[in-house]
């Protein structure tokens, strides 16, 4: 029996010591019309040998296209460490520290998380993880809500410039407590946040302004005026940023005068495979004035009888397993493993890894676009300083050209024409360190061969 | 007792690093606005110094693979390795999230799969894997049943019942969700009280939220008849899937009236708990719910599978996670279904309960109290501490604490909160009878120790990384980062 030890003998002794007749015994409590006829969806099962065949051919069917995407997911390289690590048993089949003593490994590790994403982001304080970057930021707004006593609209203000999922992602999950969502527009040609129709709220109560750095074009906002326009009119700023990024450009902690109030994010570019789209980790950092209104696990540094150093879960108060319906969030489960692979990730990168992946990831970008707009009838739809994503603009319809690429292994990047129609055929690329000198001139070859029809 | 392992960041020194990892020679120039001052203080380690450190970190940790794990509720299983390689070959590591589905068929095909197999272990007409965790399968659930109140313009459903021995996440979730708790009291036998319900429900009902077995240790026994008051009154069942391995391949939650229910795939699915997390809160609903499950879901038009999105599930609550919720997650539970079959499916509600009833026997021979003795035990069971507490002065959690010194990891204790001094235990179908008597001796032991020198167990743990620990200190000198409390 898969997975199940028991011998006949055992199975004899035990049902003997409960003095029972017979294992299905066991389930006389249950009325006898609910007991399960068959399972007739279910197949036969397989020997770990035929589930690695079957899982081989699967993956095969799909291959390993050379791919193009990002909005929100990012290709980097990931040391063999990282996961060799993860996947020790210690880690990976342990569960949430309730037992401190026996958990200090974990515990320890999240506090060092939480120190390197505090520094990273510019904040005070980080929590121990969240699901993903699209529901850390619907948790950032709830956040808000509660940390801003001040606001009573609930009113959260978010550029057109924002990842279109995340926003989807904030209504799904805030539906029922009556936050309100307004978009202000980009600046048509430039790709920015309106900066006019920000100011035209002035007067208004807002609770919080949401920016994305960079945003879902790849560009850079003027995080500095936006922050300083929101705190001047009483309104919190919540920044959703690419931790990886934050190598390279001013962390949210420094935005304007006085920094952000709340920064979130998806943790994937840190040691996560793309997978799919997961499993991968939010993170959220803040001031200390806003601890107690966070979501989620915090881990603290205390010391045991005898003094000495360990790690804890602290300010247990807002959670669900102690306030119930009065806590902060109903989270339970994070994404601890993910954590644990962003962790040692950044341990063996360091700053200047990061910076030297960021950097690079920018540069193979420049490059990238610099190839795809030699082709005629490709246009870059916004010049201004980028970091590793840029939107193209074609002569034809971006799917069929999509459908295309794929037939040549290339996944050539995301279609925005649905999402923002303003800018016609318009097509969103990626490029990290990963994306060779060859691979750019394979896309572009296609992409040529492709147009040329 | 061990050398504490110092902070990754005093093992740091200006200069070094881990050089092979990362691409030389580029240089951004990034215009002064944007340019970033001062480095992130994040450690600077040559590879083995940041591998030896790790490493030495996992090892203060217990495990399931190092040590019997019986924590209630949390269903501590086995996780295969093959569940993990199999999800991590490298096309899967590598397919992008967006990617279309013209590249995507193997992927698809093993997450439309899996749909089918849960939608036939619980007996529902439709699933969703997008959940991230029990937590938001329980909220994804709340939201469905209020759409579905909304689209039938019934607006003035605005409570969620729960009875008290419920998880924290359900009342928690029900006021996420913009609902109102009513909470409704268990009977001394640990089923619902159906006159308390009787009074609770009413036309404000928008539903009932249940963990069936109960987090008492024993099933709902008039199931039936709790459906049918609530259905009657107009309102929808929700099921919490936490206890789901008690029940798998014996009854289904569809079989016993649940409107819709979430899985923790990472229970009874036995994807791995990851020192809290990844999880993942599949939901499954009923006919009437079909419409408003949350996007995406995976769809079959004949041989090709594609993601459903808003388009064709207008009536949706929407998306819940970025992409299609924790993927890697769902192709473990689907390696794990494939290896157990439909026979193995069978085997893991029984096995837990032999294992779980074996337990309790056991420790009711040698003495402990069970909080509910006339009953049979689920997949798991819950002794009470109270005597013990009472005239040795020893507590739940002085037992809890002096486990570890003995190797095992601790049960889940004052979980529910209505048994006093309460030890929730839950051995699984994967634990051998050795262990578990080697678990009776323990705890026979440590009682033995409370009645002699009861001082002894209380300041367990002895052998651990660390003793007990403060939390009043933790909490009130908050330290939650390196450097911010001290310059060392």
């Amino acid at each position: 029996m898969p997975f199940i030890p028991h011998t006949d003998t055992d199975i004899k002794e035990m049902l003997a010591a409960i003095g029972a007749p017979s294992i299905d015994a066991l389930f006389d409590e249950i009325p006898a019309a609910l007991r399960i006829k068959s399972l007739a969806a279910i197949p036969e099962a397989l020997t770990e040998m035929e589930v690695g065949r079957l899982m081989t051919a699967r993956a095969q069917v799909d291959g390993r296209p050379l791919c193009f995407l990002g909005a929100g997911a990012y290709d980097h390289h990931i040391p063999a460490a990282v996961w060799a690590i993860v996947t020790r048993g210690e880690f990976y089949s342990a569960y949430t520290p309730y037992q401190a003593e026996a958990s200090q490994g974990t515990l320890q590790l999240l506090y060092e998380y939480q120190t390197m994403m505090s520094s990273l982001t510019g904040m005070e304080v980080s929590n121990a993880s969240l699901y993903d970057g699209a529901s850390a930021l619907a948790e950032a707004c709830l956040m808000s809500v509660r940390a801003h006593r001040k606001s009573k609209s609930a009113r959260i203000v978010v550029p057109a410039t924002l990842n279109p999922t995340y926003l989807s992602v904030s209504r799904a999950i805030t539906e029922g407590q009556n936050l309100k969502f307004d978009v202000l527009p980009y600046e048509p040609g430039k790709g920015t946040l309106q900066f006019s129709k920000l100011e035209a709220l002035k007067g208004e109560d807002i609770t919080a302004v949401v920016i994305q750095q960079p945003n879902f074009f790849g560009l850079m906002e003027d995080v500095d005026a936006i922050t300083d326009w929101a705190h001047a009119n009483g309104a919190q700023v919540i920044a959703v940023v690419n931790p990886l990024s934050l190598a390279m450009f001013k962390p949210p902690g420094e935005w304007g005068t006085k920094g952000v109030d709340i920064v979130v994010g998806d943790g994937q570019p840190l040691g996560v495979p793309l997978s799919s789209g997961g499993p991968y980790f939010g993170f959220m950092t803040t001031r200390m004035e806003h601890v107690r209104q966070m979501p989620g696990r915090i881990i603290g540094r205390t010391v045991d009888l005898d003094g000495k150093q360990g790690f804890t879960l602290t300010l247990q108060a807002r959670e669900q397993h102690i306030r119930r319906s009065k806590a902060t969030s109903n989270i339970c489960t994070n994404q601890g493993l993910l954590v644990t692979a962003a962790t040692i990730h950044m341990s063996l990168l360091g700053a200047s890894g990061l910076e030297a992946v960021a950097s690079t990831s920018q540069q193979q970008t420049a490059k990238l676009v610099e190839k795809l707009t030699r082709i005629p009838n490709v246009k870059l739809a916004f010049d201004g300083y980028r970091f590793h994503e840029a939107v193209l603009q074609l002569d034809r319809n971006v799917s069929d050209v999509l459908d295309a690429l794929a037939k040549r292994n290339i996944v050539g990047g995301l279609d925005l024409s649905k999402r923002y129609p303003e800018l016609g055929n318009a097509l969103l690329v990626c490029a990290t360190e990963t994306r060779t000198d060859a691979d750019i001139d394979a896309y572009a070859s296609a992409l040529a061969a492709v147009l040329e029809r | 007792m061990r050398t504490p392992e110092p902070l990754i960041f005093k093992h740091s020194r200006s200069g070094r690093s881990a050089a092979g990892q990362y691409p030389q020679g580029a240089t951004a120039n990034v215009p002064e606005k944007f340019r970033r001052r001062k480095p992130a203080a994040l450690p600077e380690v040559s590879e083995l110094q940041a591998v030896r450190h790790f490493t030495r970190l996992s090892q203060l940790n217990f495990s399931i693979d190092t040590h019997f794990y019986p924590l209630g509720s949390c269903t501590m299983k086995y996780n295969p390795r093959a569940c993990n390689q199999y999800a991590m070959l490298p096309e899967l590591l590598g397919r992008h999230p967006l990617a279309p589905a013209g590249v995507s068929q193997g992927f698809l095909s093993c997450l439309y799969e899996l749909q089918e197999m849960l939608k036939d272990v619980t007996g529902m007409k439709g699933v969703s894997l997008t959940p991230m965790a029990g937590a938001q399968g329980e909220f994804a659930g709340l939201a469905m049943i209020r759409a579905y109140h909304r689209a039938r313009g019934d607006l003035q459903r605005t409570e969620i019942i729960v009875p008290d021995a419920a998880h924290g996440t359900n009342p928690a979730t029900a006021t996420m969700c913009g609902f109102s708790v009513v909470e409704i009291q268990s009977l001394p036998n640990g089923d619902v009280d159906l006159e308390a319900l009787k009074g609770a429900i009413g036309p404000k009902t928008a539903g009932i939220m249940l963990t069936n077995p109960s987090t008492l240790g024993v099933f709902e026994r008039r199931i039936q008849e709790v459906a049918k008051l609530v259905h009657e009154a107009g309102g929808l069942l929700y099921y919490d899937g936490a206890n789901l391995n008690a029940i798998l391949g014996k009854v289904r939650p569809g079989d016993m009236g649940f409107d819709v229910i979430h899985m923790n795939l990472h229970k009874t699915f036995s994807t791995p708990h990851g020192g809290g997390g990844p999880g993942s809160g599949a939901v499954g609903v009923n006919q009437r719910l079909l419409p408003f499950m949350p996007i995406p879901v995976v769809g079959k038009e004949g041989d090709s599978y594609r993601f459903l999105e808003e388009k064709d599930l207008p009536q949706t609550i929407g998306r819940l996670s970025a992409w299609a919720g924790n993927a890697g997650v769902l192709l473990r539970a689907y390696v794990y279904m494939r290896m157990l079959g439909r026979e193995g499916m069978h085997r893991v509600a029984e096995f837990a309960a032999l294992n779980a009833n074996y337990l309790l026997a056991r420790l009711k021979q040698a003495g402990f109290d069970a909080a509910y003795p006339e009953r049979r035990a689920s997949h798991e069971f819950i002794i009470t501490m109270k005597r013990q507490a009472k005239e040795l002065n020893v507590t739940a959690m002085d037992f809890a604490k002096r486990l570890l010194d003995y190797g095992f990891h601790a049960p889940t204790t004052y979980f529910p909160l209505l048994v006093p001094e309460c030890l929730l235990i839950e051995p699984t179908e994967t634990e051998a009878k050795e262990e578990l008597d080697a678990f009776v001796a323990a705890m026979v032991a440590i009682q033995a120790e409370a009645e002699q020198d009861a001082a002894k167990v209380k300041g367990a743990p002895y052998t651990l990384p660390v003793r007990r620990l403060d939390d009043v200190r933790a909490a009130k000198q908050l330290d939650l980062t390196y450097g911010m409390r001290s310059t060392e």
